[in-house]
């Protein structure tokens, strides 16, 4: 049942909202910080069985096996290449404002 | 061995053991290649083609582990909340970054799928790859992807970004430590955050908000990028 016509997963709006009540203070960090430090450390555990789903696609996977290996090595390093660059970028560049606003103090 | 596997306890305790003999065997070999999901997820398909057990009765079982990934992701709210001081004092740089790591990613692999002929269920699960594999599963069960594809190729990405991530990212002229592990967490998710980690808390901790900064925008962005790329090519 859809009451928005958001499409972000519910897990995902629940932990935003839990981030958003932990920072209003309404939700104290003591209160969730047990089961939600299981949680996280035993969260890759949670996933083995959406993986071992995948013997069910073998016949598919083989089937675009180099589109699927090519489209996500290339990919990988362009997100890379353009998060670092990106932020390296805007790191030097407000560096350098905040060198000229002190040599203009001077 | 069908009806050994329909009981669930059967099949919780047994993943449970592999899972625990991967990591103790990664822990102690340090080698990235063994990460314990890998290993965990290949052990079992190994083990239910051998003995002829279809997945259904797997599942049976496996349902109550799957049961807690959504908590599991609700739960990634309290370390998000301890790094928003953090975000919050570079906030303009992560954002931008971030944001321009996730839509490249996104339309890169869907343009080199889609040129290669990948088909749209599998351009669709392509989509969230680089951000870490709870949140990937549902970005992928939402926008109607196949979700244990998205798992798998998650998992792989992390371990080719972990190897070669710090690499590419010298020989491209990212000299910055503080944007490598930003880079590092955004492309690479979990195994590029724990190649981080190996350096030093302060890079594992900026990793680690790029993981999860990437896996929210994506979350949020996905299904729009998609649309819009809709309109110029026919998935």
């Amino acid at each position: 049942m859809h009451y928005t016509s958001v499409s972000l997963p519910s897990s995902i709006i629940g932990m935003l909202l839990l981030t958003l009540l932990l920072k209003l203070g309404w939700i104290k960090p003591a209160w969730v910080k047990g089961i939600a430090d299981f949680l996280v450390k035993t969260l890759p555990f949670y996933f083995v069985p959406a993986g071992v789903a995948v013997m069910l696609y073998f016949d598919l996977i083989a089937s675009s096996l180099w589109p699927i290996v090519v489209a996500s090595a290339v990919s990988t390093v362009i997100v890379l290449v353009v998060t670092g660059w990106t932020h390296q970028f805007i790191r030097n560049r407000s560096k350098k404002t905040r060198d000229t606003l002190k040599s203009t103090e001077l | 061995m069908n009806g050994i596997f329909q009981n669930e306890v059967v099949v919780v305790a047994f993943t449970f053991i592999i899972y625990f003999l991967a990591q103790k065997l990664q822990a102690k070999t340090g080698f990235i290649l063994l990460n314990p999901i890998l290993i965990t997820i290949i052990i079992i398909i190994a083990f239910l083609m051998i003995f002829n057990i279809d997945y259904e009765s797997y599942h049976q079982g496996s349902k109550y582990i799957d049961f807690l990934l959504k908590p599991a992701v609700v739960a990634l709210g309290v370390p998000l909340y301890r790094q928003l001081e953090v975000i919050r004092k570079q906030a303009l740089a992560i954002v931008i970054s971030q944001l321009a790591g996730c839509i490249a990613g996104i339309v890169s692999v869907v343009l080199i799928a889609k040129l290669m002929g990948a088909s749209r269920e599998i351009i669709f699960s392509l989509a969230p790859k680089s951000v870490t594999t709870p949140i990937a599963i549902e970005i992928s069960r939402s926008i109607g992807g196949i979700a244990p594809l998205t798992a798998s190729v998650v998992i792989v990405v992390g371990i080719f970004g972990a190897v070669f991530g710090y690499s590419i990212l010298k020989l491209t002229g990212v000299k910055n430590p503080i944007s490598q592990s930003l880079s590092m967490g955004n492309a690479a998710h979990a195994i590029g955050t724990s190649k981080s980690m190996e350096i030093s808390a302060g890079f594992g901790a900026m990793s680690s908000i790029g993981l999860i900064v990437n896996g929210i925008f994506t979350a949020v962005l996905a299904p729009y990028v998609l649309k819009l790329m809709g309109i110029w090519i026919v998935f």
